[in-house]
């Protein structure tokens, strides 16, 4: 059974279709990308995943769940799920230790000396386990990131979302985001990912999905869809992304 | 792909839609039981008591409260009076001790320590010995030229009082704008006076509307205690007719005025409120 599986979901804000009937199936352990230009539609696909946004039409199943069913739990279904935002969102008012382990604590009753024993694990694993008991607006942009996908995979995630997680940061940054999540692709966490990074998305991506205007308009591995795209629209996407000002 | 206008839900999507209504009916319905049901009890508990019918002879008099309403209504034109003036002059002066508060050049420290020094006061004084010290004690000075009208010094009273809460309220909007704002606008070449009327007073007085709105209500309500100081307003009129007529109703007539008065205030506030938190939470469902 897919992790996770969208069947004909559909989404509009106003007049205008953001997502017109889009179909994925995200098997355990694989990584799907999702590309497009802004206004495609990969941030809102990822927020109806999260339950952030209410689908206007279609299913989305979480281990086979309905997620989108009018009786289904949403905190529960957002345990389920890590998120990682474009811009960290990390709380300010809390250490990081302190931000690792308030899902855990709060949201899944975890005691506190086992969620710190397991956010101490997992910071020292990316390295950041000195900088457990600074605040975030003491650490860099790359830093802040790192530890805002701790904080998502320290509630134990069946599916990891991220939504263009290096776009807010400066490009030497980006390299040591990369390299993380890279490393979580190894351990066969289930990803769903929203990016712009093409370079990445061919190395990590078991699919790689074109959207265009709410639509996949095509999909496949990263050989087919990078390299040798079908589309028109593809092709100018590609052109345009790989060759900036061009 | 399929033009809005044109789309016809999937049977899935139908049965979702039709379960939604479902449960906000069942919702509405239990809050529509449950408030009548609240309702109901409380009435019964003050009309089955044994002294309700004493109780309402002196406070529910219908033929009273139909005398005392012309003239109170009348008294309540000065405190509307005074609510107008205070409510013009506590924002102008608020806003110029939140300025002179949170100026930070050495120069002004003085300034500083002043305004710091008045909000502290007269936000620590309870109004009412405020209103006393003021319409007593001023006249009692005999000042040349100084109105010793109850109205005009109870104007002042409250609008010393109220200054001082209002211009910590803006004082908190104006230290929850960024400092990365002050940073862009001065690297725009603003001066610092600039800086303040251009970029962070509109941002802070949006930020700080409805606890501004909130003072203003207290005011129009608080306007009733110049009577302390012998201004015929509603609620003294409401005294004078209790004592000439042996019947506690006009006090509640008085009350009700008051209310009356705030409601379209108080449902500004919230609309702003809603509309301001609606706003910061667009295109979520949280």
């Amino acid at each position: 059974m897919p992790v996770l599986e969208l069947q004909q979901v559909r989404k509009r804000f106003g007049q205008r279709w953001v997502l017109g009937g889009v179909d994925l199936v995200l098997p355990e352990g694989t990584a799907t990308v999702l590309i497009g230009a802004s206004g495609s539609g990969k941030s809102t696909l990822l927020r109806c995943v999260n339950l952030l946004e209410t689908v206007d039409d279609g299913s989305i199943l979480l281990d086979g769940g309905d997620i989108t069913a009018v009786r289904a739990d949403a905190d529960a279904v957002r345990r389920r799920i890590g998120v990682v935002f474009q811009a960290y969102n990390l709380f300010p008012h809390l250490s990081v230790l302190d931000n690792v382990t308030l899902g855990p604590r709060r949201a899944q009753g975890v005691a506190r000396g086992e969620a710190e024993g397991h956010a101490r694990d997992l910071l020292s694993r990316f390295g950041l386990l000195e900088k457990a008991a600074d605040y975030p607006d003491r650490l860099s942009g790359g830093q802040q990131q790192r530890v805002a996908i701790v904080r998502a995979l320290a509630t134990r995630p069946r599916l990891l979302l991220l939504d263009e997680v290096t776009s807010a940061l400066d490009p030497e940054l980006v390299g040591e985001v990369l390299s993380l999540v890279r490393d979580l692709r190894g351990e066969g966490m289930t990803m769903l990912i929203a990016t712009h990074e093409m370079g990445f998305a061919r190395e990590v991506a078991d699919e790689v999905c074109f959207l265009d205007a709410g639509s996949v308009l095509e999909r496949g591995t990263s050989q087919q869809v990078l390299a040798d795209p079908q589309q028109p629209r593809t092709r100018q996407f590609l052109q345009r992304i790989l060759t900036p000002g061009a | 792909m399929v033009a809005v206008d044109a789309w016809s839900p999937s049977p899935l999507q139908v049965e979702r839609d039709r379960l939604r209504r479902r449960a906000t009916l069942r919702s509405r319905l239990i809050a529509a039981v449950s408030t009548l049901a609240v309702g109901t009890l409380l009435v019964v508990a003050v009309t089955g008591s044994s002294g309700w019918p004493r109780v309402q002879a002196q406070f529910f008099d219908l033929a009273t409260a139909r005398d005392a309403l012309p003239t109170v209504a009348h008294a309540l034109l000065v405190n509307l009076e005074a609510l107008l003036i205070c409510g013009v002059l506590v924002p102008v002066f608020g806003m110029l001790i939140a300025i002179a508060r949170t100026t930070q050049s050495p120069v002004t420290l003085p300034l500083r320590i002043l305004a710091a020094a008045y909000t502290d006061l007269f936000r620590g004084t309870p109004l009412i010995l405020v209103l006393l010290v003021i319409g007593f004690g001023v006249p009692g000075l005999r000042l040349p030229y100084v109105p010793t009208d109850p109205l005009f010094l109870g104007v002042v009273a409250l609008t010393l009082t109220y200054t001082s809460y209002v211009a910590e309220v803006f004082r908190a909007g104006i230290e929850a704008v960024h400092p990365s704002q002050r940073a862009a606008a001065r690297s725009l070449g603003l001066s610092y006076t600039q800086t303040l009327r251009f970029v962070v007073l509109p941002q802070a007085v949006r930020k700080v509307v409805s606890p501004l709105l909130n003072d203003l209500v207290s005011l129009q309500k608080d306007s009733g205690l110049i009577s302390v100081i012998g201004a015929i307003d509603a609620v003294r009129q409401a005294q004078i007719l209790t004592a000439n007529l042996g019947n506690f109703t006009p006090y509640l007539v008085a009350g009700g005025l008051f209310v009356v008065m705030t409601i379209p205030l108080t449902r500004l506030t919230d609309y702003l409120a809603a509309r301001d938190s609606r706003r910061r939470l667009a295109g979520g469902a949280l």
